[in-house]
Order: structure tokens, then C-alpha cells, then sequence
């Protein structure tokens, strides 16, 4: 799950990174409130999940209570990119002498942590990787060994930043490690890590990704839940348990398991329509995450044509067939089902739902066909 | 012939009296796989349905001469299940067990390569591999696998599996060894390294990778495959209209800074002489030719 940037900015101040004192508003007055608390000037900064804020205005300085006012009253709702701004984080205003870069994610197939640092911070850095390469220091570290001391200090060292901080730079670099590791973290990034005139280094933004998975280390991160970027069908999906991400077509799309669901979607698009989403009921699917997830399919009204396809495995035949009969009797089917059943327990399933068989429930007897009709059917309504 | 798993392979399952690990355990012992044993630290000396089960992984080498472990213990515990494992003297280990979070796979990986670089893992999050006709370990339907070869299949998708063991079931093609990869950002054992065992068995002749999007696994192949593989390949990706920055269902399928997309890796795997169809029955259809062809 993403962070947005002030709840970054608490995950890497419980590891002793040295963040600017700020605040969160919701409102003009409760922004004006805790600038005066901070003293002037302070920055008012859009909090979304997307980059590209200080462009669309998302980003103000302001000197006194009146610019505070007038920053928040712009920012606050404001449409960057299709997120909604819905809270700003009021900081104090820092002078800045240098813009650097740090971050750490996982090399996937070194099977090792890739920890990246830049001189040249502040800018997209991967563009600074195309057009300047030689700017970009990056160490490989194994996880069975941690970050060392002396490594950090060879890596600063070859990314040519401040000689003067690189006492302050190591320890901050070490603790973002800490960050990614003990965090659990798939990402962790400071863009623009700085160093004000005074020598000092500061954290500037934070951009953070937490493993899902390690949420029974971190019960905590629950929290973060509810502030996940997502649209009214996602939510009710996610609301269900249900592994679901919203699409722009017309066809629904039920299937177990992530690869057949991603499969499934690609189909659809080759028989020239386009999928309402990708839902995997996952393996293990009972009847009441089929019937959950037909519910959620049948409550969008962009969702002209359903296609159901279960490869049975762990997931049987006749349990399928079962949620979807459930789900018939609870229901009004607004858009037609395409079924396709195979693997284990698939004939029964098939017997199960054959005497319900009508222009509402049609059997596919392949998945290729199964899309094909499902299009069709769409695009005729 | 098959890779890593034969009608030899005696198998012991790290999580035997769990509800799940019990259930494919049978399973599997139902199919023909030599089930010699499970493990739970507090049940040492009971069994299940005849199967003895052992205080730890080292015991039940001990006592029956397991070279095989299936892991079904819960995602907490399977750093813990994987050392005690490779540290009881199997040499191949079948995680199935999914929502590992990605730094403990990391950790195990590295912790592998330096203590124990003579052992394999597979997985975790998936369904584990099987050699038609004479074994299977995790929790593939036996029954959809045709014996006999001449193709090894690999995949990093459960499900997708499942839907090309059966594209090639209904074509009467034969498969010598399915391996599951799984889904995860740093799984054991890599598509590359499927590949290479692939190649150096003779009755494996021809290879279908099932890919996904996420990650350069795919790429990586793609190099291999053009300078490694004398046999034909055969592939299918999916994802390929997934939009960029979502996670799709697996913790590894995500497109994320332009990287890691299904038009890359399937340029990348044509350029090295893969034979990539569009749907997994396409793939089925083209792997059809390919065998025609042997």
C-alpha cells in the first residue's frame, strides 16, 4: 500500500530520519490554526497519490496567515491528476542549498535491496538516469548482511555529494535503510532529499510503499487502509476481500486466480471488447465469494455483459455453480452471465446449473469462445 | 524423464495436520507420490491416515529418507519452515503457502545461496510442480496432465497453469515436468533456471513459459533462451492490457515506471525466437506445431 506523504514522513520519524515539524489540515481555518502554531513561513502541500504536484499548483509557500488562508482555500479540492485533494501538510518552510536523491527497493532478480543516490535531486530521477547516468551512485546490498557503516560512507562518497555532510548523510542513509527493512517497505524514497545553508539534512518528501504481506508484523498499517487510492467499486470489492481493480469497458470479469484473471481481461480485449475490471476470486473461492463477487460486478452499471471463467483446481466445480445459483436467488441480474467451467468437479458444476440455464446464464464451453460471447452480448445491449 | 521430481522422490509436508496441507498431502499420495512423512513440532509420533508425522524436517530425513519438502505452514512461519528444511537435509522445497512478505523471501534467498547453495526452492505462492505419471507436489489436479512429454511447462501464474496443462491435454501432448514458479517478487527458483534443467533433459524437447506482467523474469529468459536453448519455445504473457501502477491479484504482476510491461517482454522473448501467442489457447495451438515438428 502507498503512503501519502505526510504518513511517510511519521514512518521514516519513527526510525530517526530528520523530517520537518508540520501538520495535517483538512480545512482552511484548521490550516491557518496549525501554521500559526509552526511560525511563518510555512509550506501548504496537496496530499494525493500521484506525483506532479508543485506543477499543478499542489505546492505554496506562504509567508503569513492571510497566503496560508489562500493556499489551503486553492489546494483543498483540487483535481490533480483525478485525485481529489482531500488534507494538506502544513510544514515549516526550509531553505534549501542542495537537492539530493536517496531510495531503496528490492532488485527482483539479484534477489538483493538496490539502494539508489543522486546528486541531482528534486527532478524526475529517471530522467536523470537516462540524461546523466554518471550522477547516479547505486549499491547493492544483501539482505542477510544489512547496510554496513563503511559501505554507506563508500557509497556517498561515489555519489560526490557535500563533503562537509556526509557524516549527517551516512546516518540519515542508514536509517532509511532501517526504514525499508524493519518497515518492511517495497519502497522508500526522498526526492528531494536537502541540505539547508546551515549544513543540515532534511527530508523533504517521502514516498513510501509498504508489503501488503507483512501486515501481521504490522498490525499498525491497518490504518493506512482507509486512505488508499481507490475508486467506489474498488472499495466495495476490497470491503469484501475481494482481489479487484476497476477497468473502463463493458464486460464483467469473474475468474480464480491472479494469472487466469489478468488472462481473461487480455481475451476479452481480443474479441474486441473491453473488461469492466479484473476480480479474482482467488484459489480457494467459497460460495460466498463467488456470489459476493457476482454482487459486485452486478452493482456497476457500466457492466453490460459477465463473463464468469473458473479453472477448477482447489476451487471445485460444484461450489462455483453453487454461488452463482445463490447468488441468482439474492440478486436481479442486470446483465447477462457467460459461464465457463473447467478443471476439477467442472461436469457437476455444469449438471448444477443446467436446469437454470436462460438468456440471463449462458454455458461457454471454452474461454476463448466464453469472451467471445460475452462481447458480443455487450456490445448488443 | 522429468526435472527435480520422479517416482523416487520421497516427500515429507511442513504443515501435514493443518486443514489444507492435509488435503493435498492425500491428494498427492493418491496420485502416486511417495509420501513418507509430515511435520508439527508438537504432534511428533502421531499420523496422519498412515502417514507418520515427525517433530522436525532433520527427524523425518532421518527416519524415512525424505529429499523432497512441500511447505503448507502460514506465511509467518515459512522463513523459520524453509531454514528448517534446508538445514534437515532435503534438497528441494515446494513453498505453497502465499502472502510471504517480500523481505523474507530476500533474506531466504540470500541466507540459500550462502549456507545451502545445494538446495532448490520453488515458490512461494505456488502450485508447486508435477511430473505426470510420477509425482506431484502441491496442489496441481493431477488428473489434468498428460504423461510422457515432450514438453516441460513453467509458469509464474497458479490458475494459467492449470488452463496450458489442459490446452495441451486436449491436443494429446504430453508433459515430462509442470513447474509453478509462483507470483512472488523473489521466488526460489527463477524461469532461467526451469529453462537450463529443461534443456539438459533429454525427454523434455520443447518448453511452453506461461509469464505475466512485473518485473524482468521474462527479459531475463529471453536472454537465456538466445544463448542457452537449443530447443524450441513456446510463450504466453498476460497482462497485456493492465494498467500501469496496479497490483494484479499477484504481489509481483504490477507495471510500475513504464517497466515490467506484457508488449516489452513479448518483443523481447519474439527477438530471442520464442514462438508468443496471444491467448493461452494459442499458445496451445502453436505448441501443437511446434511438436509436429520435433
Amino acid at each position: 500500500m502507498d503512503l501519502l506523504e505526510h504518513q511517510g514522513k511519521q514512518f521514516f520519524s519513527r526510525y530517526g530520519l530528520p523530517v520537518s515539524p508540520g501538520f495535517v489540515a483538512r480545512g482552511v481555518a484548521e490550516a491557518r490554526e496549525v501554521a500559526d502554531r509552526l511560525g511563518y513561513p510555512v509550506v501548504v502541500k496537496a496530499q494525493v497519490h500521484i506525483g506532479g504536484r508543485g506543477k499543478a499548483g499542489g505546492i505554496r509557500l506562504a509567508r503569513d496567515a492571510d497566503e496560508v488562508v489562500a493556499a489551503a482555500d486553492s489546494i483543498l479540492g483540487m483535481d490533480i491528476g483525478g485525485h481529489t485533494v482531500g488534507c494538506v501538510l502544513v510544514e515549516e518552510a526550509a531553505s534549501i542549498a542542495a537537492e539530493y536523491y536517496a531510495s531503496f527497493t528490492l532488485d527482483r532478480s539479484a534477489g538483493l535491496y538496490l539502494g539508489i543516490l543522486s546528486a541531482r535531486g528534486g527532478v524526475d530521477i529517471e530522467s536523470v538516469a537516462e540524461s546523466d547516468p554518471g550522477s547516479i551512485a547505486r549499491t547493492w546490498v544483501d539482505p542477510v548482511d544489512g547496510l554496513t557503516e563503511p559501505e554507506t560512507r563508500r557509497w556517498v562518497r561515489a555519489a560526490r555529494l557535500d563533503d562537509a555532510a556526509a557524516d549527517e548523510l551516512a546516518e540519515v542513509l542508514l536509517s532509511l535503510y532501517e526504514a525499508f527493512v524493519e518497515g518492511d517497505a517495497d519502497l522508500v524514497e526522498i526526492n528531494p532529499l536537502i541540505l539547508t545553508p546551515e549544513g543540515r539534512v532534511r527530508v523533504l518528501d517521502a514516498k513510501v510503499t509498504l508489503d501488503d504481506n507483512s501486515l501481521f508484523r504490522h498490525p499498525e498499517y491497518r490504518a493506512y487502509d482507509a486512505t488508499q487510492p481507490r475508486d467506489e467499486r474498488e472499495a466495495s470489492a476490497h470491503a469484501l476481500g475481494l482481489q479487484y481493480v476497476g477497468l473502463d469497458g463493458t464486460v464483467g470479469v469473474i475468474a480464480n486466480g491472479a494469472g487466469l484473471a489478468m488472462s481473461t481481461v487480455d481475451v476479452v480485449a481480443q474479441a474486441g471488447g473491453a473488461a469492466a475490471n479484473f476480480l479474482d476470486i482467488g484459489g480457494g473461492a467459497d460460495v460466498e465469494t463467488m456470489a459476493a463477487a457476482l454482487r459486485v460486478i452486478n452493482n456497476d452499471p457500466a457492466v453490460k455483459a459477465i463473463f464468469i471463467n473458473i479453472f477448477g483446481g482447489i476451487v471445485q466445480g460444484e461450489v462455483v455453480a453453487q454461488g452463482i445459483l445463490d447468488a441468482l436467488d439474492r440478486v436481479e441480474l442486470r446483465a447477462p452471465i457467460v459461464l465457463r467451467l473447467d478443471g476439477t468437479n467442472a461436469d457437476q458444476g455444469r449438471a448444477m446449473v443446467a436446469p437454470r440455464l436462460s438468456d440471463m446464464l449462458i454455458m461457454a464451453d471454452s474461454m476463448s469462445g466464453g469472451a467471445a460471447l460475452a462481447v458480443a452480448i455487450a456490445g448488443s445491449r | 524423464m522429468s526435472i527435480w521430481l520422479d517416482e523416487h522422490s520421497r516427500v515429507v509436508y511442513q504443515g501435514l495436520t493443518g486443514r489444507a496441507g492435509r488435503f493435498h498431502a492425500l491428494r498427492n499420495r493418491a496420485y502416486g507420490t511417495r509420501v513418507v512423512a509430515g511435520t508439527n513440532p508438537s504432534k511428533a509420533g502421531a499420523s496422519v491416515e498412515g502417514i507418520p508425522v515427525f517433530a522436525t524436517v532433520g527427524d523425518a530425513v532421518e527416519a524415512t529418507g525424505a529429499d523432497v519438502s512441500c511447505v503448507f505452514v502460514p506465511a509467518p512461519y515459512v522463513r523459520s519452515a524453509v531454514m528448517e528444511a534446508a538445514g534437515g537435509g532435503v534438497t528441494l522445497v515446494v513453498v505453497i503457502t502465499e502472502g510471504v512478505p517480500a523481505k523474507d523471501e530476500a533474506w531466504l534467498c540470500g541466507k540459500l545461496r550462502r549456507d545451502h547453495p545445494e538446495v532448490r526452492v520453488i515458490g512461494p505462492n505456488c502450485p508447486g510442480l508435477i511430473s505426470p505419471g510420477r509425482a506431484n507436489v502441491g496442489i496441481t489436479a493431477g488428473d489434468i496432465a498428460l504423461p510422457g512429454g515432450p514438453v516441460g511447462l513453467v509458469s509464474r501464474s497458479g490458475t494459467l497453469t492449470y488452463q496450458a496443462l489442459y490446452e495441451l491435454k486436449q491436443a494429446g501432448i504430453g508433459v515430462t515436468t509442470c513447474v509453478g514458479i509462483g507470483g512472488d517478487p523473489v521466488p526460489g527458483t527463477s524461469f532461467t533456471d526451469c529453462l537450463a534443467a529443461f534443456e539438459d533433459d533429454p525427454d523434455t524437447r520443447a518448453v511452453m513459459m506461461i509469464g505475466e506482467i512485473g518485473g524482468s523474469a521474462e527479459e531475463e529468459a529471453a536472454a537465456f533462451i538466445a544463448e542457452h536453448m537449443t530447443k524450441p519455445v513456446v510463450a504466453y504473457i498476460a497482462g497485456i492490457t493492465a494498467p500501469p501502477g496496479k497490483k494484479m491479484g499477484h504481489a509481483g504482476a504490477i507495471v510500475s515506471g513504464g517497466k515490467g510491461t506484457a508488449a516489452a517482454k513479448i518483443e523481447t522473448l519474439s527477438a530471442a525466437g520464442v514462438r508468443v501467442g496471444e491467448s493461452p489457447s494459442e499458445a496451445g495451438r502453436l505448441m501443437v506445431e511446434v511438436v509436429a515438428g520435433l
